[in-house]
């Protein structure tokens, strides 16, 4: 189904016009709402952070609410066509429509976030949000009583699952016996069905709830059960000011402004960017409701990563089966095992869906 | 409060939206209208509830802010497909794609926004009593409501006469029209009364089930409500059953998950629809003909002959 929103018809329609100057033209494509508070918020921030470092030289367009579909293509090459020269697509379901496009466009350039297939006038970039997971899980551990996290999963990415993995490293460090509850839901944004999935983890047992879907449901459900919880994407704490902990912030602004700077100079070209808390592409909300003793643990978990003196995937890691997991990358796994994550690890007592 | 307790409460609460925007259309569809649009009066009365309630700090006005949005997108619904006879299907589909746009333009000024949620029933005693007590006494109005409504559309339906001429209607315009009764008011009143029902269970969304407003949050319930009605046969009680049925496999496929039952979820998400073709294919085996259940008129334009 065609879901395009009047915003975003109207924006594209004033953004079709021709411009006074030769303005620089950047596209985005959002799978969600920009009004998601989560995921496409934050790429719009994002935008709006090119439009206020290089407003007199840009001019930018959204299109909200695209489907991962045939739709994805459409909308891209509608991009294309009106003059666009950079174009951001968003989600990972936008990566072959995006090679498509972008071959047919040799002289635009295209990047596209959290996917793997690059051209020459294609780029890549995402963010390491296993490191933010990694700390999430040391505070989690810390908080629970029960000795039971709950886990709400979108899809079984690889993405999800190696968050889902940091999420345990990180906990067994201060408690070798965690258990984490996993449920999916099947979907990136559904609000109700997220809500009630964190409600069913709380009402199992669970007494720290964290999740990888894209709305602040999962952190108002908590805040009504009194029960701690973390952000995802962006900062949920009007939500559950007395609710959240700390939260995974997706700070894409740097990137885009630097990336269209490139364009500006001429000097853009195809690379592969993965960046986190170190060059501050993932960024921890302040760390809130925690007992100070906790809130240092984090803050130095945080430094170390940031420094890379820890790894949140160093060897040995142990699968759930019991074998060590293969050590390419050193002293840790290379970031090919990050990125292609399908399994879990040992401590987790559930199985990795359609395996 | 005990496991077996809050699933059930859950499951209330999971399905009250699905019957409030069901049984709504159930009446339409009963009158010989196809209203496709139920997702998009939901969401209109989801932004406008809430937009409703945070400006005026009252639960009772937003969720009367919800329900005239819902008729307000059921008028614009009627005065196509009545006034003017336009396709039934093709409007309803737009008004769903219509009520998705205006709603994340409407409700963009209060994502993030925080209201008091609706509150619940408290009765001392009964409401302490164990296990039955919040469950029979602790919810909030909404699904109070639900009950009430799927009952009076019961009562409305089978035991008044304007209840047995709307059924008349739906079954066979023509003939109704003969007798003289007003085919296109009546149509227009049922339609406006859908509306009434969707944005009310809109508004259960944004006030009660997640109390904020997001773009999109109805999420695809105002099609499981169309489901549903195609679901129950077209009758208000197995209205009630299919709605907590679904509600219920909602839950416990979310639990059975927590609990590491190692069931499939992709499978487990399914399990709603799939009990929707089984419950379809059962009828029609048991009616012997196939569709007969649906009311004859259903989604035909209605010209009167002058």
């Amino acid at each position: 189904m065609r879901k395009f929103t009047l915003a975003a018809a109207l924006l594209l329609a004033l953004g079709t016009q021709a411009p006074a100057q030769e303005k620089l033209k950047v596209g985005y494509i959002y799978v969600g709402p920009i009004g998601d508070f989560g995921w496409s918020y934050q790429h719009n921030l994002g935008r709006e952070a090119v439009v206020k470092a290089l407003g007199d030289k840009v001019e930018t367009t959204y299109l909200e609410n695209v489907s991962e579909g045939p739709d994805a293509e459409r909308s891209i090459e509608q991009l294309a066509r009106s003059g666009h020269k950079l174009i951001f697509t968003t989600s990972f379901g936008f990566m072959d429509a995006t090679v498509k496009v972008a071959k047919k466009y040799p002289n635009l350039f295209f990047e596209h976030a959290t996917g793997y297939k690059r051209e020459k006038n294609l780029a890549t970039y995402s963010g390491r949000f296993y490191e933010g997971r990694y700390i999430q899980g040391v505070i989690a551990a810390k908080m629970s009583k029960s000795g039971v996290m709950g886990y709400i999963g979108s899809v079984p990415i690889p993405e999800v699952i190696s968050g889902i993995n940091a999420t345990m490293l990180g906990a067994q460090t201060i408690n070798p016996n965690i258990k984490v509850k996993i449920i999916w839901v099947g979907e990136w944004f559904n609000p109700g069905k997220e809500a009630d999935a964190a409600k069913a983890l709380i009402d199992q047992g669970a007494d720290v709830i964290m999740q990888h879907t894209d709305s602040a449901a999962a952190v108002e459900t908590a805040a009504k059960r009194g029960i701690p919880a973390f952000g995802q994407d962006s900062d949920m704490i009007k939500f559950g000011p007395k609710t959240q902990l700390t939260a995974i912030i997706d700070n894409w602004g740097p990137y885009y402004v630097d990336r269209t700077k490139l364009v500006l100079d001429g000097k853009w070209t195809s690379t592969d960017t993965w960046g986190g808390l170190k060059s501050k592409m993932v960024v921890m909300a302040p760390y809130t409701n925690m007992p100070a003793d906790v809130k240092k643990l984090a803050e130095d978990t945080e430094a170390a990563i940031a420094a890379g003196t820890l790894h949140p995937f160093k060897c040995p890691v142990v699968a759930q089966d019991g074998k060590t997991v293969e050590c390419k990358g050193g002293a840790n796994l290379d970031d090919g095992q990050i990125l292609g994550m399908n399994f879990y690890v040992k401590g987790v007592d559930d199985k990795v869906p359609g395996k | 409060m005990g496991l077996l307790e809050a699933i059930v409460l859950s499951v209330i609460a999971a399905s009250t939206p699905l019957l409030l925007a069901a049984s709504g259309e159930l009446l339409v569809e009963r009158a010989g209208v196809l209203n496709l649009g139920v997702e998009g009066m939901m969401i209109m009365g989801a932004a406008c509830g809430f937009a409703g309630a945070y400006l005026t700090d009252s639960t009772l006005l937003g969720t009367l802010a919800g329900i005239l949005a819902g008729m307000l997108m059921a008028a614009v619904f009627a005065a196509l497909t009545l006034g003017l006879a336009v396709n039934q299907v093709a409007t309803g589909l737009a008004l769903t794609i219509f009520g998705l746009g205006l709603s994340g333009l409407i409700g963009a000024g209060f994502v993030g926004q925080k209201i008091t949620p609706a509150p619940q029933l408290f009765i001392p005693v009964l409401t302490d009593l164990p296990v039955i007590g919040r469950i029979l006494f602790g919810q909030d109005a909404f699904v109070y409501a639900s009950i009430v409504l799927v009952a009076g559309i019961w009562w409305f339906l089978y035991a008044t006469r304007p209840g047995l001429v709307l059924r008349a209607t739906g079954d066979n315009h023509g003939s109704a029209h003969a007798l003289g009764y007003p085919v296109l008011r009546l149509r227009a009143l049922a339609v406006l009364f859908g509306g009434a029902c969707a944005g009310l269970a809109g508004a259960y969304l944004s006030l009660a089930y997640t109390p904020f407003f997001i773009a999109g949050m109805t999420a695809g319930r105002g099609w499981i409500a169309l489901a549903l009605v195609v679901f129950a046969s077209w009758r208000p009680g197995r209205l009630v059953a299919g709605a907590y049925l679904f509600g219920a496999v909602t839950i416990l496929q979310l639990h059975a998950q927590g609990a590491g039952l190692g069931i499939p979820p992709q499978l487990m998400s399914s399990l709603p629809y799939l009990a929707t073709i089984i419950v379809l294919v059962i009828i029609s085996r048991v009616r012997g003909t196939a569709g007969s259940a649906a009311p004859a008129s259903l989604g035909l334009a209605f010209v009167p002959d002058r």
